[in-house]
């Protein structure tokens, strides 16, 4: 039986160790705001935090998973909004919006470990999320928008 | 969220207990849509219900229906702007549902960049039908003459007394009169639109951020099995044995399913294979990887890409079928002096979108009801039917939003295997493609050879121009062995190149398919730009001459060019000639303000910086595009500025052509710098996004600038028309830059990074 919190819930789970966190958050709770994009770790669609860094849920066993503190975009401004989710609210960052949770998931990782990052910080630490529908310019702004404390 | 009252009506059935009723299907992101199962728009039970389009409660809230697919171009929002504006309504209280494919909204196919060229006016129409009907109920009420009325903000007003009533407390009355006819209607000038041509924050953003938006990936269902599904590697192959004793052994796996294969031609049919269906995703995908399969190939299993390179290249080379003919090129070849040569080529792509392709569909006493991340919901009835032998008016497909689109999700093959597994199963199936499925069994974009040849004076214009393209064509997917292009792929950059050249002929060379070819954002538009400007520029610098000057002297004098007199099978992107020329003058504007904004000329191209410039019309719209490029001594590229100008005429939503031009360039980073797909013994060689990368953040242009020219020509294509003209001229920014020109895509391939 692994115990672990999501979004502050406590859960168990006695399936499969090896089924990796996504499918446990997307079938089995119904949390389908982390989305499948590639189920190999390369394209960030699945982001979510664990203990507040982002990982790629894709390529978490559940069993690496035991014990820890995982917020899912769900989770993330259920209180108020993320001074990230309200960024992309203003620059209207989401085109088909399929990337972004993960986007935003990675966006609010990275101002909690460096809440003034450079334009060369926002690029290494979005490299891994894709965005198919080419947001890219839009994500910078915002995420320098929230970091300055201006989308509130 | 739930759409509450879903299985009512039998959308779950018998094998989920009545428990489980209050949980429905889970889908878009408004909430509390009405029951699904029975054409339950709120708009259809609204008291006013005048057009299929809208409804009016009394409690004021209009039902906008849009019946066009949201991918990411943001129709939920423009197409609804244009209906509200012409209905006066408050913009906040207009609640937006998506129609389940019905042939009574009109075509649903949402592509060929024509959502609101196509619709513009019947959501006119539409909202000035129940703001007409609204102004008669009030001036009935109130004895006063219906022109002394009119609609103002979700109200009607009494002019000259000032008297006002609601639209909500006018819905009942204007219900019992007449629908007006067309003739009556009375409709708002450009001067008084409120909301188009404005800015309106895009509907489904804060669905999108928060991750309440319901994708077709997003489906769930009581009772629901997930299937992942082995396809045949090569297409049209077969199974010769299965053995799914070990995928059956995988906890979750409930069962397996053969999928029939296809007869040709394949169309949008399912391709077959054998699915395994599961609790779970994850448990569908273990079992799946433990089946064994022997499959048989077929002819495709010779398909080998550097081969067929060489034969596009070779047949390039030879005359082809003749699609455009001015004077004789062949005659000024014949007097030697400056004969310019070059080949381009452009490999298969893939769609990729961010979501793979994914459906839902549950089968039930001869019925079927989808819901599905669809670009064309109407076509998925009809495939979804004849896959079962059903009526399609028993097939119900209602729409997600798609993650992604880009032409791939048109084709409904895996809307049919969701069916064609739940009738198998009795339970309702999403069929989950991985991303291998989704880049393995893609239609993908045609891999592409051009042929180019010009004669040049010595002014260094070219007396005579002939060109020369070489693809599987899309036709080939309809018609088994197609080997020619269609008239619309020829009419996309290629039988329509818009100079003004005494000699010129445009052909097409034979190409067999042995892969499923489909359209893919900006189709045939993307290789045929990357020759035609790629070597207009090339032609400008043999000549000595500015690119941009020697540009603009190609395309001539301001002019309407009729192709059909010319003798030329066009259709234009369906639009007439008298809405729609082929304007020179305004493809000439637009190349003038993105020069201008790039400040074209002001610094001197070399030692690794340079601007490229390329102009193309596509689905109707003018687009110009400068690219300035960086280009370290390692070939690393840096794109820190993009210059678009955009004519698409009359513009609904200008801040969502912005995004989709931003989102053009990013797209054109991917087709120019990284995306090829290859085929070995018949099948895909990429799998996923470390073999077909595409652009990431720190690849993407920095900074993409869009300028928009709103005017009052019909309004034009905006999701597709940013894209051709990018790659082209970033490959001509890198020629001034470094002196390297790449004729050949991917750049990844040729030194840069
Ligand atoms: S789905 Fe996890 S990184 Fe792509
Ligand atoms: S918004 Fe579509 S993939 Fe990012």
């Amino acid at each position: 039986m692994i115990q672990l919190k999501i979004n502050g819930e406590e859960k168990s789970f006695s399936g499969d160790p090896e089924m990796p966190l996504l499918w446990y958050l997307r079938d089995e709770l119904g949390l389908t705001g982390a989305k499948f994009g590639c189920g190999t770790g390369l394209c960030g669609a699945c982001t979510v935090h664990q203990n507040g860094a982002a990982i790629r849920a894709c390529i978490t066993p559940m069993k690496r998973a035991a014990g820890k503190e995982i917020t899912t975009i769900e989770g993330l401004g259920a209180q108020k909004l993320h001074p990230v989710q309200v960024a992309w609210i203003k620059h209207e960052v989401p085109q088909c919006g399929y990337c972004q949770p993960g986007q935003i998931m990675q966006a609010a990782a990275l101002l909690r470990t460096n809440p003034k990052p450079t334009e060369e910080d926002i690029d290494q630490a979005m490299s891994g999320n894709i965005c198919r529908c080419g947001t890219y310019q839009r994500i910078k702004a915002a995420i320098a928008d929230a970091a300055r404390g201006r989308a509130r | 969220m739930m759409i509450e009252n879903v299985s009512r009506r039998g959308f779950l059935g018998s094998l989920v207990s009545a428990g489980a009723l209050v949980l429905g299907v889970k889908i878009l992101p408004q909430p509390a849509l009405a029951d699904a199962s029975a054409n339950g728009l709120r708009a259809d039970a609204a008291v006013l219900h005048p057009s299929v389009y809208l409804g009016l409660d009394t409690d004021g809230t209009v039902y906008i229906v849009c019946h066009r697919s949201e991918m990411g171009a943001g129709i939920r929002t423009t197409l609804p702007m244009i209906l509200a504006d012409e209905l006066e309504a408050d913009w906040k209280r207009v609640r937006v549902e998506q129609a389940p494919g019905d042939e009574k909204y009109g075509s649903q196919s949402t592509d060929g960049s024509h959502s609101v060229r196509d619709f513009f006016d019947p959501m006119r129409q539409a909202g000035a039908t129940a703001r007409l009907m609204l102004i008669r109920a009030a001036a009935a009420k109130w004895g006063v003459a219906e022109g002394e009325c009119m609609g103002r903000l979700h109200e009607v007003v009494h002019t000259p007394s000032g008297r006002v009533a609601s639209y909500g407390e006018l819905a009942a009355a204007a219900a019992r009169l007449a629908v007006p006819k067309k003739e009556e209607l009375k409709f708002k000038s450009p001067d008084q639109w409120r909301y188009i041509g404005k800015e309106v924050p895009g509907y489904d953003i804060p669905a999108m951020v928060t991750g309440k938006a319901q994708f077709g990936m997003d489906v769930r269902t009581e009772g629901m099995l997930y299937a992942s599904v082995e396809r045949p590697p090569v297409l049209g192959g077969r199974w010769k044995s299965v053995d799914d004793a070990a995928a059956l052994a995988v906890p979750g796996v409930r069962r397996t399913a053969i999928i029939p294969p296809f007869k040709p031609p394949h169309a949008f049919q399912a391709l077959g294979g054998v699915a395994v269906l599961a609790d779970n995703t994850w448990a569908a995908l273990q079992g799946r990887q433990k089946l064994k399969i022997s499959w048989e190939d077929g002819p495709n299993g010779v398909y080998e890409s550097q081969r067929y390179k060489g034969e596009l290249q070779a047949t390039a080379r030879r005359p082809g079928k003749v699609v455009r003919n001015v004077g004789d090129v062949e005659k000024q070849f014949a007097l030697g002096g400056r004969i310019i040569e070059a080949e381009y080529y452009v490999p298969h792509l893939a769609h990729a979108a961010m979501e793979p392709v994914v459906a839902m569909a549950h089968y039930q006493d001869g019925k079927v009801t989808a819901w599905a991340s669809t670009q064309d919901p109407q076509a998925s009835q009809e495939t979804v039917a004849a896959a079962l032998g059903i009526d399609k008016r028993n097939v119900t497909c209602h729409v997600t939003l798609l993650g992604g689109g880009f032409g791939r999700k048109s084709k409904p093959d895996y809307v049919a295997e969701a069916a064609i597994l739940s009738k198998q199963a009795g339970r309702p199936v999403k069929v989950v493609w991985t991303r291998e499925d989704d880049i393995r069994f893609d239609y993908l974009h045609a891999v592409a050879a051009m042929y180019m040849k010009a004669r040049l004076d010595e002014s260094g214009k070219p007396t005579a121009w002939l060109q020369r393209s070489v693809f599987p064509p899309i036709v080939s997917t309809f018609e088994q062995n197609a080997e020619y292009g269609g008239a619309d792929e020829m009419g996309m950059g290629w039988t329509d190149v818009p100079f003004d050249l005494p000699n010129h002929r445009a052909e097409n060379g034979a190409a067999p398919a042995h892969v499923r070819i489909g359209w893919m954002r900006s189709v045939s538009n993307i290789y045929h730009a990357f020759a035609v400007s790629s070597f207009a520029d090339e032609l400008a610098h043999q000549a000595g001459r500015d690119p941009l000057d020697y540009l603009l002297e190609l395309i001539g004098g301001s002019r309407k060019i009729d192709l059909k007199a010319q003798g030329v099978d066009y259709s234009n992107y369906g639009g007439t000639p008298a809405e729609y020329p082929l304007d020179t003058a305004r493809l000439k504007h637009v190349i003038q303000l993105a020069a201008t904004s790039a400040g074209w000329g002001k610094r001197k191209p070399g030692n690794g910086w340079g601007m490229g410039i390329a102009a193309h019309r596509s689905f109707l719209t003018y687009v110009a595009t400068v690219v300035e490029v960086e280009v370290d001594g390692n070939g690393k590229l840096r794109i820190p500025n993009v210059y678009y100008a955009v004519d698409a005429g009359l513009t609904v939503n200008p801040e969502r052509v912005r995004s989709q031009f931003e989102g053009a360039a990013v797209f054109g980073t991917s087709v120019a710098l990284l995306g090829e797909i290859t085929a070995a013994n018949g099948r895909i060689v990429q799998s996923n996004f470390h073999d077909y990368p595409v652009a990431r953040i720190h690849q993407a242009p920095v900074r993409t600038s869009v300028q928009v020219v709103n005017n009052s020509e019909p309004p034009a294509g905006i999701g597709e028309p940013g894209v051709p003209p990018f790659p082209p001229a970033l490959c001509n920014a890198i020629f001034a830059a470094t002196g390297k020109r790449v004729r050949e895509l991917p750049l990844s391939k040729h030194g840069f990074a």
